[in-house]
């Protein structure tokens, strides 16, 4: 992101506070990613330990099969490590 | 009027508590103990209804300190030497999250090593954690900067921790009759701190959020801005102080400087011997003045460069050292202020005073003489000059 569309020091709220509740939301960390996490959706049995284990909330309930919310999403790979059925395979992001 | 018999660490401890402190987090270390020992014997004594924070260690002290004044509370804490070093990290933090909060600091020496007794090592050491940093001559003045320091640190323009500096033992343990106002008068001068954040749940905000490349740097450039709100904003607290106290304060104090050709500036206690050996000299026809800055941070440049523009020579008074730098810190500042102007005085550095070695009168005389014969000769004839020490 270009720096001139973010304020400046003048109109910052001083001291680093963020006046706007729950707007990390806004930061979308999903650009972190290295390694995305694929589901198959033939091989889930949704069992939602990838739902219990993702440490950004970032597995999404669905009713036959989990799915990945890429927005916020790191690709650190534990919902891989933990899917028994391994149904979920961390392929390397294509910029 | 009523004139207590109180010593610098008791005269910041009364301002403190006629200043209705919502809240004191602090840990006892020499020359600074009496000042949260009288203050805790307040709380203890339901003299004051402050809630009253003991803490195993000053970094602990600071880091309450700045919870509490995140919640819109008035803090005080207070620290000297080693304590205030421990402090360090949590200092640029205070600042940095633009917490007003007041501390009173009893400079000592920095170990090693170790050593109880006054020179302004501690609060040198942290000039660039951008607190506000004051500087008391005596027992009253402590007094009456504690009270106006939160009156400048609270103000919505500065929002910037302020240290109130007094020298250990010199003027921390020295009794001295103190002119105190009435509690009342106090209340109506400094009112309820009015925040501009609070914690509210119904209104939830973030504090303390991580800022990386793309924010920190304007956060920064907030402070510098605020720092340079701090000289209005003491001058404006300085004369409503005026008018309801009947004394008077600013950025800083001169004698005889109206036709000064020799000058000595410096910080806290010195500058009342000084001003004595400048009264006895000028009568002999001598002409030499004194600058005394209250305020070192924000370093005043425009107001320092006035008091000292006519001066032929002038000797810096530093009680700290910065090992390896061109001059001690104050005197690294007035040089780096005066190299502007058309004619700078001839300038000197002179550290003395470390670990609390006594600045004799003598000694303040030899140095307005150096200053004079470098004022008719035009030559510094030592750049630093260790005043005191033996070889």
């Amino acid at each position: 992101m270009s720096s001139d569309k973010k304020p400046g020091w003048k109109s910052l709220p001083i001291g680093g506070v963020v006046l706007e509740p729950g707007s990390s939301r806004k930061y979308k960390t999903g650009d972190w990613r290295a390694f995305r996490p694929l589901v198959d959706k033939e091989k889930c049995v949704n069992c939602l330990l990838c739902w219990i284990y993702c440490p950004d909330s970032s597995i999404v309930r669905k009713e036959k099969c989990v799915e990945v919310n890429y927005d916020y999403c790191k690709g650190c790979g534990i919902c891989a490590h933990e899917c028994p059925k391994d149904a979920i395979k961390m392929v390397e992001e294509e910029k | 009027m009523t004139i207590l018999g109180m010593t610098g660490d008791e005269a910041i401890a009364y301002a403190v508590k006629q200043s209705k402190v919502d809240i004191v987090a602090a840990y006892p270390i020499t020359p600074q103990t009496i000042m949260v020992e009288r203050f805790s014997k307040y709380v203890a004594d339901g003299e004051v209804h402050t809630g009253y924070v003991c803490v195993e260690s000053e970094h602990s002290a600071m880091s309450a300190c700045v919870g509490a004044s995140l919640t819109g509370a008035r803090v005080f804490t207070a620290t000297a030497s080693q304590g205030l070093a421990l402090m360090h990290e949590i200092l640029y933090i205070a600042s940095g999250m633009r917490c007003p909060i007041v501390m009173g600091v009893a400079n000592r020496a920095l170990s090693a090593p170790l050593n109880i007794h006054g020179d302004h090592s501690d609060m040198m050491g942290s000039r660039d954690s951008g607190w506000v940093q004051i500087y008391a001559e005596n027992a009253q003045e402590a007094y009456d900067w504690t009270i106006m320091a939160f009156k400048i640190a609270e103000d919505k323009d500065v929002q910037l921790p302020v240290a109130v500096n007094l020298d250990g033992f010199i003027i921390s343990h020295c009794m001295e009759g103190v002119d105190v106002l009435e509690d009342h008068a106090v209340e109506k001068f400094l009112q309820t701190r009015k925040p501009l954040f609070t914690t509210d749940p119904e209104k939830p905000i973030t504090l303390g959020a991580m800022c990386l490349t793309d924010y920190y740097f304007e956060f920064k450039k907030q402070q510098v801005e605020a720092m340079q709100n701090v000289l209005g904003v003491l001058d404006r607290v300085c004369k409503k102080y005026k008018s309801t106290v009947g004394r008077n304060y600013g950025i800083l104090e001169t004698f005889g400087m109206e036709d000064a050709q020799a000058a000595i500036i410096c910080l806290g206690s010195t500058a009342g011997t000084a001003s004595e050996v400048a009264r006895k000299l000028r009568a002999q026809g001598k002409k030499v003045g004194v600058v005394k800055l209250w305020l070192y941070r924000p370093f005043p440049t425009e107001e320092v460069s006035a008091a000292l523009k006519h001066v032929k020579a002038l000797a810096v008074f530093d009680k700290a050292i910065s090992f390896g730098a061109p001059y001690g810190a104050l005197c690294s500042d007035v040089v780096s202020t005066l190299h502007t102007l058309k004619e700078s005085p001839k300038t000197f550095n002179v550290i003395y005073g470390l670990g609390g070695r006594d600045i004799q009168s003598s000694e303040i005389e030899l140095v307005f003489n150096e200053a004079l014969e470098t004022a008719k000769t035009g030559v510094v004839k030592e750049k630093t000059m260790f005043l005191g020490v033996r070889e």
